[in-house]
């Protein structure tokens, strides 16, 4: 073995020992993330349907009901509830009953027969922003329909929009959440994994023996990183195949050039992992540690927000974020069937941060030792 | 005789906090050197500059020939430690530790099965081969952290603290470890806060505050003038209570020290108020005796103490 890399193969061999010893904890690494693929794949749906609505039909007629029909038909709003005061549809909206409230006017059936416009009061809770703004423009939309339909009366539109969405044809929340969630899960495990196994060494002793041993920095570094890395990589595969066939998210890249993007990213948090290793003092350290990589990376990797919407700071912050490059790569290459040629850059720029990580990790490992 | 370990105005400083003071030694060759000093002294601090892990602030020192700022990577093939934290992997079975350390050190293939049956035989751990060590009790653990230590056939052992918390049963077998691996001419570094441990050394040190404050045999230190200062003498009271006359000792005028070691007390007088002490208590056997490794160190750390600024 090259000096640089002195004891690698050892204590590879020793960490995978440790890791079919430790029964429950192996049970739990791998479990934990697919259960929460489980439930977020399954609760996270940012499609709005079906948003409870109350209804104050003042005028009840034949035009009422029809305005309203087309309300309910629009799949966004559940007409559940009627009530016959406007003081009723305030307090149902203030109560969490109905986030909508349709209210319309004694004179609206009069005003439309007259030819003068009519109005239609649409109240918004607007405490959820996205709620908030699709109901609005479905809102709008319905009645902009109707006034067409009554306009002309042969009831053709002149111009049709047929709008078609690409890769996500249904615009199925799971088809974009999932692969994001894929890049999270497997950051919290890796991370968590591998910080806890070098701490424990510190805690129990073993790592003052190691030092005291011809064992490289490096050595000991990679030795740790091939038996998480390989576990990592193996829950990989078993996650995309639960997207595959529960979540019925179709792959259309190439699944072999996504495993292959994937090495960098593992290699990036594993890097992390030994970078929180060499600060914490304790495996209570370490998961505190851990923990705070979880919120930037939900939250400015562009798994859940546009990158694009950010104020510049953040945007800046996002690019040095690795989950960012591998939410692409996911994204890219299961829903846009992207390739190589598209997604090498991103590939490049992970591979680089993780080799950072880990020299910063070994450096600060032989700062550390001597004290 | 050849020098196995020196150190040579030793000096390690973190910040302004000096660990270790100007520290000069050598031991031979097959010696079993002991190191003894409270907790925070800086045993261990020199234990791992002699290994290459922290470089001198100044001075330097040299490990079998080698130097210990320049040849760490040497050094460390050809040195073996284990510390009171034994550095085992619980979770993983005898046989795995020493094949672990093993792999550690290079040693493969028949090599590492020739080494580890001569450690098995030494040790006598191989009933156990299949056991997970943190199931071993304090004794075995001991030995399974020897063998580990060991198991690159090290010139040079150090031993930090080897045997806290363990019985004595297991500690004398450790022990006669230690000295059949001396007569193969394996050197060893021992720190120990056990007095019958030090008395057990060829020579002992003595650290205090970052100090070498006194080193040689137990005879010679016995003898050092520091410990048997002038004008005093050391004294074996024999006395039907000796817990309740303690404290009347210690009052009387001359007493510099006093403490009890079993049916009797140990004194250290002024020779001239000596008579006195005598008369007042009659009823007590009264005689000179030779200082104990303990009486030495603990008469160097009250002049030092008294000494300090």
């Amino acid at each position: 073995m090259k000096p640089l890399f002195r004891g690698l193969i050892p204590v590879a061999r020793k960490e995978f020992l440790h890791i079919v010893r430790d029964r429950g904890t192996l049970f739990f690494a791998l479990l934990i993330p697919m259960l929460q693929l489980f439930l977020f794949g399954f609760a996270i749906d940012t499609n709005i349907r079906q948003v409870s609505t109350v209804v104050l039909d003042e005028s009840q007629t034949q035009e009422s009901r029809a305005l309203l029909q087309r309300f309910a038909a629009s799949d966004v709003f559940a007409l559940r509830s009627s009530v016959t005061s406007q003081k009723a549809m305030y307090n149902a909206i203030q109560s969490g009953q109905a986030r909508v409230g349709i209210r319309i006017p004694p004179d609206y059936s009069r005003h439309l027969l007259d030819g003068t416009t009519a109005s239609v009061l649409v109240l918004v809770d607007g405490s959820d922003s996205t709620v908030a703004a699709q109901t609005v423009s479905t809102a709008t939309g319905v009645a902009l329909n109707e006034s067409v339909a009554r306009v002309l009366p042969s009831g053709r539109i002149p111009i049709d929009v047929r709008p078609s969405v690409l890769y996500n044809p249904a615009t199925r929340s799971a088809n974009f959440f999932v692969p994001g969630l894929i890049g999270i899960l497997l950051q919290v495990m890796t991370i968590l994994l591998i910080a806890l196994s070098l701490v424990r060494e510190r805690e129990r002793g073993t790592l003052e023996q190691l030092t005291m041993t011809p064992v490289a920095p490096l050595g000991l570094m990679v030795g740790k990183m091939i038996p998480y890395g390989c576990m990592a990589f193996m829950e990989l595969c078993a996650i995309l195949a639960v997207m595959r066939v529960v979540f019925q998210v179709p792959i259309n890249g190439n699944v072999l050039v996504l495993l292959l993007l994937s090495l960098p990213f593992l290699l990036t948090v594993l890097g992390i992992g030994l970078v929180i290793s060499t600060k914490a003092h304790t495996q209570a350290e370490a998961f505190q540690l851990a923990m705070g990589t979880i919120l930037p990376s939900v939250f400015l990797s562009g798994y859940i927000f546009l990158i694009d919407n950010m104020p510049p700071v953040f945007q800046v912050i996002s690019r040095i974020i690795p989950t960012t490059y591998y939410i692409l790569i996911l994204r890219g290459v299961i829903l846009r069937g992207a390739g190589l040629s598209d997604l090498w850059v991103d590939g490049a720029i992970l591979t680089a941060m993780g080799s950072a990580a880990i020299l910063l990790a070994a450096r600060q490992f032989v700062r550390q030792k001597a004290i | 005789m050849t020098v196995a370990i020196s150190a040579e105005h030793l000096t390690i400083r973190f910040g302004s906090f000096t660990a270790v003071n100007d520290v000069s030694f050598s031991v031979q060759q097959g010696e079993i050197f002991g190191f003894l000093g409270p907790n925070g002294s800086g045993k261990t601090t020199i234990i791992k500059a002699l290994c290459g892990l922290l470089k001198p602030t100044s001075g330097g020192g040299s490990i079998l020939g080698m130097d210990i700022r320049k040849d760490a990577a040497e050094i460390k093939q050809r040195v073996g430690y284990m510390s009171q934290k034994f550095g085992l992997y619980e979770d993983l079975t005898v046989q795995e530790n020493i094949a672990f350390y093993a792999g550690v050190y290079g040693i493969e293939g028949a090599k590492a099965n020739q080494r580890k049956d001569e450690v098995l035989a030494l040790t006598g751990i191989g009933p156990y081969l299949k056991r997970r060590a943190g199931q071993l009790s304090g004794g075995w653990k001991q030995r399974l952290a020897l063998a580990c230590a060991i198991i690159h056939s090290p010139e040079v052992v150090f031993l930090d603290e080897p045997t806290a918390g363990i019985d004595p049963v297991a500690r004398r077998a450790l022990w006669d470890l230690f000295f059949r691996l001396s007569g193969q001419g394996v050197t060893f570094f021992v720190t120990t806060h056990y007095m019958d441990e030090a008395e057990r050394c060829g020579r002992v040190g003595y650290i205090y505050l970052s100090n070498l404050v006194a080193i040689g045999t137990v005879a010679e230190l016995q003898r050092l003038p520091d410990a048997n200062p002038a004008g005093t003498t050391r004294i074996q009271i024999r006395t039907d209570r000796p817990s309740a006359a303690l404290e009347d000792v210690r009052r009387m005028p001359g007493v510099r020290e006093a403490t009890i070691f079993g049916q009797s007390i140990h004194a250290l007088v002024e020779t001239a108020q000596l008579a006195q002490l005598k008369e007042r208590m009659p009823q007590a056997t009264i005689e000179p005796i030779e200082p104990s490794l303990e009486d030495v160190f603990v008469t160097l750390t009250y002049k030092i103490m008294e000494t300090a600024p």
